[in-house]
């Protein structure tokens, strides 16, 4: 084992300890969310992965997005097989191990591959980059997309395209040192799009090629190592987290919101004519929980996950009725604030220092809220099913019935319906008078 | 309006019979004046069919819907246990309902909380008594130009986009889709108890917005199977442009042509 192997064993590792390491704290940021059972129909669930992660089944809604989204995504999957390669001749200093092992016709066609998908991959990235940032398409410049949302899409964007341009160079470096009779370079290897890059590079000398080889291909693999660890603090983690997000989706008809046990169990409570009102709780220990949700804590896991899948494509709030004719509310900034809530709610946490900050209010508002008509056309228009409905109306219940803060007028309909079982101030006796008008 | 043969569960049951279904009436469709020529309409039409139907009259109460997705759990419970306990001292087993937010909420949230029934939109029961043949649509309303708007209770939250549209073609009318329908559709701006307060500042009432996308298609006529939606669509015609086009129910389309 070479000194360069030894590098490449000290930096594969460290970056993969980071990546855990981070990867480990997330997955502790959303367990501090409340319980919910979600460990029903394993198979629909993961049919439902299979279908919208796996299957990108959603995506094409938006044809022409949704296609790039799609080449990007394939390539990002197959050219990954690359790694595997990279990681063994990095680890052994052996070139294009798996040349040595597999059928050369197969090995052509892989390669072959990686090549025009790497092409394909680099011109979605430079399309996606000019509709962000030249056409400046609506819903990648709205209110919530202030400058780091817009940098990061940025730079995720950049990223990728250095990284297929380094794969393209290392190869045509790599197909020239190959009829340059060098013992180490002599794999052969079809490469389709990295070949009309050989002109360019053919007049450099054996050791300028050499380096240019190495350079490229060092940059290719550390590049993808960061490019992992940086996901981790980017909206981008939507590339590991779409799945478990369509495997914990909601799977009932949309319109279906949950009951909330704790009111049950007070209801039954209070219509049942024999309970003792004076008597003491049976489980006096029980910790209360609020009704509704004021802070993270207060969300389940499930939803703080999908905080971190959410990838703020935007597609919710272009499709949200509030958001569209002018209101405050964007269900893509529930989901980022919830996110950023919870990152900066878990990190003061393990300082142990207490911001006195919550969801609601710090980041969120009650105008906000209360301009969604629930009409789930953000649910329905997610590509990965990340329900930011549900959180709205976890923050309307806590309004509601922890603060009694909710608008005058709906105040009034609550009173109706207590006294009178309408939303209306009509009286019961009423209700048929329809039949003789 | 005269003729109308209506019986209450507790009349049924007072002659020791039981109805086949139980149509929910909804708050709406028994106080709102507009809503009741809908409730009418239904009627009408479960009549003509010889339906065999109970409405709960004065033990009817709110749904609950507007209540739990205002944030109010505890009324919406309240509201629900108390219907469930009416209901199932009735024994019913089969309910229709001219009004989503009902349906929505009596077909999936009443269940956890001990309410289990069939329950269907009168779109849905209306295209079963047509192919059941128990209906004739006798008049035609062929040259008329109707475009549809889809509850989101009914569509996106629950998958029903086709019942509504049958009904609709089977008036021999000619069906013009908007841009944003089934769905895609765009919300009328009432739901998620917004029908009962003022918007928030923005930009464009939603009703406008909608409104205008309908009008776009110059229809003779906005059909709905939604209370709420009627409301918003009718309000919205008016502000945009008065008299441009009629805003009806799809009830109200059928019982005038059987």
């Amino acid at each position: 084992m070479g000194m360069s192997n030894i590098v490449f064993l000290a930096v594969f590792l460290t970056f993969l300890i980071f990546f855990i390491k981070n990867l480990r704290r997330i997955i502790s940021n959303i367990r501090l969310g409340r319980s919910i059972d979600r460990s029903d129909r394993k198979l629909d669930r993961f049919k439902n992965m299979i279908r919208v992660a796996l299957g990108q089944s959603k995506m094409t809604r938006r044809p022409i997005a949704g296609i790039l989204h799609i080449i990007v995504y394939l390539g990002f999957l197959i050219i990954n097989i690359e790694m595997i390669e990279i990681i063994v001749d990095g680890i052994f200093g052996t070139h294009r191990f798996l040349a040595t092992i597999i059928p050369v016709g197969l090995y052509n066609f892989l390669i072959g591959s990686f090549e025009i998908l790497a092409l394909l991959v680099l011109v979605a990235c430079i399309i996606f980059f000019i509709r962000r940032n030249f056409i400046k398409i609506k819903r990648f410049w709205s209110k919530e997309m202030t400058s780091w949302p817009r940098t990061d899409a940025n730079l995720i964007l950049i990223f990728e395209v250095l990284l297929m341009s380094a794969f393209l160079v290392m190869n045509a470096a790599d197909s020239i040192l190959f009829t340059k009779d060098i013992s180490h370079y002599a794999v052969a290897f079809s490469n389709p799009v990295s070949q009309l890059l050989v002109p360019l590079f053919d007049g450099m000398s054996t050791n300028a090629l050499y380096l240019l080889e190495r350079f490229t291909w060092w940059f290719h693999i550390i590049g993808i190592l960061g490019f992992m660890n940086y996901v981790l603090i980017s909206k981008h983690l939507h590339i590991f987290f779409a799945f478990p997000s369509t495997f914990y989706a909601n799977l009932d008809p949309l319109g279906k919101f949950n009951n909330l046990e704790s009111v049950t169990k007070e209801v039954r409570l209070m219509m049942d004519p024999n309970a003792d009102p004076y008597a003491a709780p049976s489980e006096p220990s029980e910790a209360t929980q609020s009704f509704g949700a004021k802070d993270v804590t207060d969300l389940n896991w499930v939803q703080l996950l999908n905080a971190y899948s959410c990838t703020e494509c935007g597609r919710c709030s272009s499709n949200c009725p509030a958001n569209q004719t002018g209101k405050l509310l964007s269900p893509r900034k529930i989901l980022m604030d919830t996110r950023d809530r919870i990152t900066e709610f878990a990190n003061n946490k393990r300082k142990k220092i207490q911001d006195n900050k919550s969801l609601l209010g710090d980041y969120i508002t009650a105008e906000e809220l209360w301009a969604c008509t629930s009409c789930n056309a953000c649910t329905d228009s997610c590509p990965i099913e990340l329900d930011p409905l549900s959180i709205i109306l976890d923050m309307r219940r806590y309004l509601v019935m922890e603060q009694s803060a909710a608008p005058t007028e709906l105040n009034m309909m609550f009173t109706n319906v207590e006294n009178n079982g309408a939303p209306w101030q009509f009286p019961a006796a009423d209700r048929l008078n329809w039949k003789h008008d | 309006m005269t003729g109308l043969k209506v019986k209450t569960m507790a009349e049924f049951m007072a002659e020791g019979k039981e109805p086949d279904i139980l149509f929910w009436v909804g708050s709406a469709g028994s106080f709102d004046d507009r809503a009741k020529k809908i409730t009418r309409a239904f009627v009408r039409i479960l009549n003509s069919a010889g339906v065999s139907f109970g409405v709960l009259g004065s033990e009817e109460s709110s749904s609950g819907d507007a209540a739990k997705r205002a944030g109010n759990e505890f009324l919406f419970q309240m509201q629900a246990i108390m219907n469930i306990e009416v209901m199932n001292a009735y024994n019913v087993k089969r309910i229709v309902t001219t009004c989503p937010h009902s349906y929505n909420t009596i077909k999936n949230e009443y269940k956890g909380l001990g309410g289990d029934y069939k329950v269907q939109h009168h779109t849905e029961f209306i295209s079963e008594l047509l192919s059941k043949g128990k209906l004739d649509i006798t008049g035609n309303l062929s040259g008329k130009r109707v475009t549809y708007h889809d509850p989101c209770y009914l569509g996106r939250a629950n998958n029903v986009y086709e019942p509504p549209r049958e009904l609709i073609k089977s008036l021999g009318v000619e069906l013009v889709e908007m841009k944003r329908s089934k769905r895609r559709s765009f919300c009328c701006g009432a739901g998620g108890a917004q029908m009962f307060k003022e918007p928030e500042n923005g930009t464009q009432d939603i009703n406008i917005n909608r409104t205008e996308e309908a009008l776009g298609l110059n229809p003779d006529i906005i059909a709905t199977g939604c209370p709420f939606c009627n409301t918003m669509m009718s309000d919205g015609v008016k502000s945009v442009n008065e008299g441009a086009a009629e805003v009806l129910d799809i009830a109200e389309l059928i019982a005038d042509n059987i």
